[in-house]
């Protein structure tokens, strides 16, 4: 991807000036001069990321009627609830830019817009929902402590929030499991099979090798990203593989090593194949997803226009009284 | 269920004229000290409820409902949590609320029928919320200074909870009710359906009058007074009326139930039956 | 660029209905204990004042973190520009003489 062709001269010095601020560390607030294509690739990066935390309350969704005590059924029901938070947040920060949440959402739904690969496959056991915590959670977290220090300041606050609020979400999914690991023999295997399913999907959410990643240089120059694919998605593994071990699974990568001289771990080749069939849209789930999504929407439609009509017509008694 | 053509107090003896969804008998099995069934009655009527408003998480008309929505459900699972676990002390035989929740079958349970009917679009849900938050309302007022210190603390706690509640969904009878032509249709049409279940919520039988000797003696009558007042006042903000000559349902807390919480119980309790004994 | 604020900010008319169907946007100020100042939390979306403090009370209060909570339609918000920043701040920065240290005080002697 390249800059735009025609750039003024006085453009090209508030580039520069721009440039410069975030070079120095500062933050970029909404009304500040900023770059087309800054603001563009904010959106959809930011998009991307709120509609995933809507996406993801589908999968988890799913358990909600089935967790096997009250306290995990309240403790799930809340994760959820903080997911549809975050992508509130996340939208929020996004508006500031001067779209409309309305607006993103029709992205969603006409598939213009993407979200995260990893929502696009099934939950099958109780046992995802402990490692949908352990594994995804864990690598939002790596992803969003490194985007609270994005030049964008809408952007980095609402993920200071965040990361503070999601620290309980891995906590809960990997207590899930370690209690599923000290288990019957039937619980041992619900755990192993959801490992088995979720750990290379898992590592696909960072995203392409940064070689492969059309995006990566740009959002890294101004500040969007501040780590490449590649460095969180190792930074992830380093972290989960001692926290395997210290329940007892197996995580299913026979080439996972630890490289003394590096000091990371290791790993197998990811199939991107799969990644690219998953976002292009041919993941086991996308369509229900997009669906249920569409469902919710076409369904409150009658309920938020009453509340607009309800509004409106107070407004007119107040007006006349 | 059975169909009484009664007014609540009529229902006192529990003995009723068996009407044409009768089930035999009056009652299901029964727990033992009044008060245990008197708990699982208030327990049971917030976890069902609890329940049935989880499954709208992710499914919201947008998404501060959403979160709203799950805000309460959270609300009263926590609550009937409280009350089911003081319920499986008190019948002293190493029930937990977890098992009082996931290992008893469906004509065990004590919840009114209002709270497992399926959650239908969200004018249903609402309209449902709003007349049971009411009842919940002033019931948990009445018996927050109650003798019974154990349940007069829960109430006290759910009370606030359930205030908050109460506003919640009186706003949004009142947006639904006053607001466009379709709305205002399709939440008289649930009002209509829902009114129904209403006189279970204030009938008395041997239990309530049994509870006495533990501190509890709720005033029924005024309670469906105050009950009338706060439902009148929002219907009629929200241009709602409420329907004639209905004939109430009843049962729930006999544990004779709509067909609806056998399904909802299936798929609440699959999990934790599939593994009895595992710990989660 | 953020073109939430409006020619005419105090048209109310604009709230509960955007030109898209939308909810109109609502600032969200929070106090996180009582006697601090309200401080911005994010914004949700709602049709009338009652709605925006009900939906702000769940969404950012969830966990207990208010005990008072502000909501401002997000269009009647006056902000100062970004290019006015030199002008509008800048003098403040040179007057040390409105700052303590300004002031010398006999050494040992406590003021306050």
């Amino acid at each position: 991807m390249t800059q735009p062709t025609t750039v003024t001269a006085d453009e090209s010095a508030l580039v520069a000036a721009f440039e410069a601020r975030i070079a120095a560390g500062e933050s970029i607030e909404p009304k500040d001069w900023m770059p087309e294509r800054y603001r563009r690739q904010l959106i959809r990066m930011m998009s991307q990321h709120a509609h995933s935390e809507i996406v993801g309350m589908l999968p988890e969704g799913n358990w909600i009627t089935r967790a096997p005590s009250l306290r995990r059924k309240m403790s799930l029901i809340a994760k959820v609830q903080d997911e549809a938070g975050h992508g509130l947040y996340i939208y929020c920060g996004t508006e500031t830019l001067g779209v409309d949440r309305h607006e993103l959402v029709e992205q969603l739904l006409d598939g213009r817009a993407k979200y995260s690969s990893i929502f696009n496959y099934p939950t099958l056991s109780w046992a995802d929902m402990g490692v949908i915590g352990w594994f995804v959670d864990g690598a939002a977290i790596v992803n969003q402590t490194i985007l609270a220090k994005a030049s964008y300041g809408p952007y980095a606050r609402a993920m200071v929030r965040i990361c503070k609020e999601e620290n309980f979400h891995k906590r809960q999914g990997y207590e899930i499991c370690a209690t599923l690991a000290n288990g019957t023999p039937a619980q041992r295997e619900m755990l192993q099979d959801a490992v088995n399913r979720f750990w290379w999907p898992s590592l696909m959410m960072f995203g392409p090798s940064d070689t492969d990643s059309p995006n990566s240089a740009e959002l890294l120059k101004w500040r969007v990203k501040r780590k490449t694919n590649d460095e969180l998605r190792q930074r992830f593994i380093n972290l989960t593989v001692p926290q395997a071990a210290a329940i007892g699974v197996t995580l299913p990568d026979p080439d996972l090593k630890f490289n003394a001289e590096t000091n990371n771990w290791d790993f197998g080749e990811i199939d991107w194949d799969e990644f690219f069939q998953v976002i292009g849209g041919n993941g086991p789930c996308n369509r229900e997803r997009i669906a249920a999504r569409q469902q919710a929407q076409d369904e409150g439609e009658w309920v938020r226009a009453a509340a607009t009509a309800h509004a409106s017509k107070q407004h007119r008694t107040v007006q006349a009284a | 269920m059975m169909v009484q053509q009664t007014t609540p107090e009529a229902a006192v003896s529990g003995v009723t004229t068996a009407a044409e969804l009768n089930v035999a008998g009056t009652r299901g099995p029964s727990f033992g000290e009044p008060i245990v069934e008197y708990l699982l009655r208030l327990g049971d009527d917030r976890l069902i409820l609890g329940h049935r408003l989880s499954e709208w998480c992710g499914h919201g008309p947008i998404l501060e409902e959403d979160i709203a929505l799950a805000n309460i459900a959270l609300d009263l699972v926590g609550a009937s949590s409280m009350l089911l676990g003081l319920a499986g002390e008190l019948e002293g035989k190493d029930r937990d609320a977890d098992a009082l929740a996931f290992f008893r079958e469906g004509v065990q349970y004590r919840n009114a029928l209002i709270v497992e009917l399926p959650r239908g679009d969200f004018g249903f849900t609402i309209m449902r919320q709003f007349l049971f938050d009411a009842y919940s309302v002033v019931t948990l007022d009445a018996l927050a200074s109650c003798g019974h210190a154990g349940l007069a603390a829960i109430a006290a706690k759910s009370l606030k909870e359930d205030k908050y509640h109460l506003r919640h969904s009186s706003e949004w009878v009142v947006r639904l009710g006053d607001g466009t032509e379709e709305s205002h249709n399709r939440v008289q049409a649930s009002l209509n359906e829902l009114w129904r279940y209403t006189g279970e919520l204030f009938e008395r039988d041997t239990i309530d009058e049994a509870v006495a000797a533990v501190g509890i003696t709720l005033d029924r009558d005024a309670l469906h007074a105050k009950w009338e007042s706060i439902v009148n006042d929002v219907l009629q903000r929200a241009t709602l009326t409420i329907p004639e000559k209905t004939v109430m349902a009843s049962g729930g807390r006999r544990g004779r139930h709509t067909e609806h919480l056998g399904h909802l119980l299936s798929v609440m309790q699959s999990v934790a039956r599939a593994h009895p004994g595992a710990t989660w | 660029m953020a073109a939430s604020v409006k020619d005419s900010p105090n048209d109310i008319s604009s709230n509960g209905k955007d030109t898209d169907g939308q909810w109109s946007l609502w600032e969200v100020f929070t106090q996180p204990g009582k006697g601090a100042p309200h401080e911005h939390a994010g914004s949700v979306h709602a049709t009338d004042a009652e709605h925006a403090l009900q939906n702000a009370r769940d969404v950012y209060a969830r966990r207990g973190e208010a005990v008072s909570i502000w909501v401002v339609p997000a269009d009647v918000i006056v902000a100062s520009a970004p290019g006015d920043a030199g002008p509008f701040f800048d003098p403040g920065n040179d007057k040390a003489y409105r700052h303590p240290q300004f002031y010398k005080v006999p050494r040992g002697v406590r003021v306050f």
